[in-house]
């Protein structure tokens, strides 16, 4: 099957022809002022003509050309909520007359299509593919979920001010990962449809496309470009071997003097995958239950051991999370930890802006020694 | 979109029940365990399993019976709160929910030819006797073996009869300490960095491959006087404790900057984390 680019003048036709198949597709959807992943039951559910308005501490949906198709881009929630459900039961046990008996629920996953990932996305996802399946364990309800998932992406046709994948390699156009992958062209004038795996080609051939244009290739590939130089933040390249390098810098302090603690960076971000479990039992006590679900290294509850938590001070818990993310995270999964999404910046009440610490952590700590000359970061 | 292949869920425990259930010292027990179905855990010294109290809760605990003796998984648990408190009162013939074996091991079989020393504080001696029987069973292959034991008082001394048993034999040294004596205490007082001088004397500190395992600040002054005393910190081994949830890499819990304590530790090569260790509230 031909994986050449095609023209796909309307996205909704390509939505429409995976409802047709049964496939189930989520995408996104404006639920109270803001861009969630839901079930699109009709083609024209599919939104149009949205954009928004992004900065630290701030997101608001709004309007842009009528005839666009995805000039808005991440909103707070992300696919991990399907793939790793904020809550998921793990197993049951009934009591019996000589201790107890294990099930496990039978979860369904009809064929699904995720429509409209965005290249940080589809980063996000191989990062959380890295967790779940560790070398040592695999979780197996994920990785059934992610296998029968088809993934068709967006690339960015415009960045938030918050976005910051062009310096963390993430986006904004995806070179893999993808069954299809999206771009819109100038309004009006349809978009271009890369296939990145035969399932994809198999769907699109259903639609009979025309082979898109070397112009409309071309076209394609300048808009992402064009969309990468105008992101204004950089996550500094060092900042792995910095942050490890400077666990008393001052700037923690003044970071967590800010910091609320409140948990919405870890829940907004992509690949966060802290957990809790929670046991529970009926009024008769003879049926338990063992829940999991999302938790945040913020909370102080999560380091407790017998006598007291391991991360008492705000400090402690900002630097656990942004070490791990950006630095600990390349010796667990060989790779950052951070897709350059800018949630975490948009999402923080306090207006908190990851990229912003990352260079105020980056200027050397005051109270040291200047490094000797070829001294290693 | 094949289905992928069934794997089986780690997530899930496996059940097992309590052969035999024996008081230990205040508020700790010991309890065998046989699986309900299939074959006996194999597991190596300093390993953990995931023990399930039915309808209350899941706590990790250290593995402490012989592994030569895989039909009798042995677990000794201290009652500091709800999941504990449960398994500390289990009873022979109860179900328990399992998962495990977890985590790295006392390298002990690859420290044969050296002399094994085992540096203990508290409950601590739990997680390090699987490696002490381990010794004891292959006697002839260790140089030496060397027990420093340090309680806070001598009620607290775990396995206390075991040790006697240990300390009278002509190939074991075996130094006791308790921080606090009580009238009729005739050994030793004081902690357990106190006790190491005597214990080392004649040793060749070139020799020793250490075994540590206690309170993490016990194990930071040992640590020291480890270092001190000519025993390079690449021979020797900490175990170390976080609050857990999964034991599989998953919940995140028991990150130590690079490392899961779940599935990279428990069980660590001192150089490996003298660095962080020195790091408050890592
Ligand atoms: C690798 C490892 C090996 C261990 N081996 C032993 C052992 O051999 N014997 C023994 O008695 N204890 C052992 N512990 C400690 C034991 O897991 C805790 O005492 C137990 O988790 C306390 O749970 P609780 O519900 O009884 O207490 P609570 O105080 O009610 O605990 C609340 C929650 O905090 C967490 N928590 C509290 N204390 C600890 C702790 N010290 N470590 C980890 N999580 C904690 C647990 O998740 C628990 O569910 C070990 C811990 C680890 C990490
Ligand atoms: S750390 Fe922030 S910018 Fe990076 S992936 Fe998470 S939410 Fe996005
Ligand atoms: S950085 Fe912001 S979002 Fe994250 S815990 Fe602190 S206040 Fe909340």
């Amino acid at each position: 099957m031909t994986r050449a680019p095609l023209h796909l003048p309307d996205p909704t036709l390509l939505l429409a022809a995976l409802l047709a198949e049964g496939i189930r597709v989520i995408g996104p959807a404006p639920v109270q002022g803001a861009i969630a992943y839901e079930p699109l039951d009709r083609p024209e559910d599919l939104p149009k003509g949205l954009s928004d308005s992004q900065s630290p501490g701030h997101y608001r949906l709004a309007e842009t050309a009528p005839g666009r198709w995805f000039d808005y881009v991440v909103g707070p929630q992300s696919w991990k909520k399907w793939l790793f459900p904020a809550r998921q039961k793990l197993w049951s046990a009934e009591r019996t007359a000589d201790g107890f008996e294990l099930g496990q629920p039978d979860e369904p996953w009809p064929r699904t299509a995720f429509f409209g990932v965005r290249p940080c996305e589809i980063a996000a996802m191989e990062i959380q593919d890295r967790v779940f399946d560790n070398g040592s364990f695999t979780d197996p309800g994920y990785a059934r979920r992610r296998a029968g998932t088809l993934i068709v992406s967006v690339n960015c046709a415009r960045a938030a001010e918050t976005c910051f994948c062009a310096s963390t390699a993430t986006g904004p156009r995806a070179e893999a990962g993808y069954d299809l992958a999206l771009t819109e062209l100038a309004t009006g004038t349809g978009l271009l449809l890369e296939i990145g795996s035969d399932e994809g080609a198999r769907i699109a051939a259903t639609l009979a496309l025309a082979p898109a244009t070397p112009a409309q290739i071309a076209e394609a590939k300048a808009t992402s470009a064009a969309t990468a130089r105008a992101q204004t933040r950089a996550m500094p390249e060092a900042i792995a071997g910095t942050l490890k390098a400077n666990p008393e810098h001052p700037q923690w302090e003044d970071v967590a003097a800010r910091c609320l603690g409140c948990a919405n960076c870890t829940l907004a971000c992509p690949t966060c995958f802290c957990t809790d479990v929670e046991d529970v039992t009926d009024l008769s006590g003879d049926h338990a239950e063992r829940w999991r679900s999302w938790d945040s290294c913020f909370s102080i509850d999560f380091t407790y051991v017998h006598g007291g938590a391991v991360r008492r001070s705000g400090k402690s818990r900002y630097r656990q999370w942004m070490t791990h993310k950006l630095s600990a995270w390349h010796d667990q999964f060989g790779s950052s930890g951070c897709t350059g999404c800018g949630r975490c910046i948009a999402w923080c009440p306090v207006g908190i802006d990851i990229v912003a610490e990352a260079h105020a952590l980056s200027a050397p700590d005051p109270s040291l020694p200047a490094p000797a000359p070829h001294e290693e970061a | 979109m094949a289905a992928p292949l069934p794997t089986p869920d780690p997530m899930l425990p496996r059940r097992y029940r309590v052969t035999r259930a024996k008081g230990e010292i205040a508020g700790t027990a010991t309890v065998e365990l046989a699986p309900i179905d299939g074959a006996p855990m194999t597991f190596s010294p300093g390993q953990f399993n995931m023990l399930y109290a039915f309808g209350v809760g899941e706590i990790p605990v250290s593995i402490s019976g012989d592994p030569a003796r895989p039909g009798q998984l042995t677990h000794t648990t201290r009652d500091v709160g709800l999941v504990s408190k449960a398994i500390v009162g289990l009873k022979e013939g109860d179900m328990l929910g399992i998962r495990g074996p977890f985590g790295s091991a006392w390298p002990i079989e690859a420290a044969a030819g050296r002399h094994a020393l085992f540096i203990a504080g508290g409950l601590g001696l739990a997680p390090l006797r699987p490696a002490i029987y381990h010794v004891l069973n292959n006697r002839a292959d260790y140089a030496g073996l060397t027990l420093v034991y340090g309680a806070r008082s001598p009620d607290e001394l775990l396995y206390a009869e075991e040790i006697s048993t240990w300390k009278s034999r002509l190939d074991t040294e075996v130094e006791v300490t308790v921080d606090h004596a009580r009238p009729g205490w005739t050994g030793r007082v004081g902690v357990v960095t106190t006790a190491l001088p005597h214990a080392l004397a004649g040793t060749d500190p070139a020799t020793i491959e250490a075994f540590i395992c206690g309170p993490e600040i016990m194990m930071r002054f040992t640590l020291q006087a480890l270092e001190a005393a000519g025993v390079s910190s690449d021979h020797c081994w900490v175990s170390m404790e976080r609050n857990m949830k999964c034991a599989l890499g998953f919940c995140g819990h028991c990150q130590f900057g690079g490392d899961f304590i779940c599935k990279d530790g428990p069980v660590f090569r001192h150089d490996t984390v003298a660095a962080r260790l020195g790091l408050k509230e890592l």
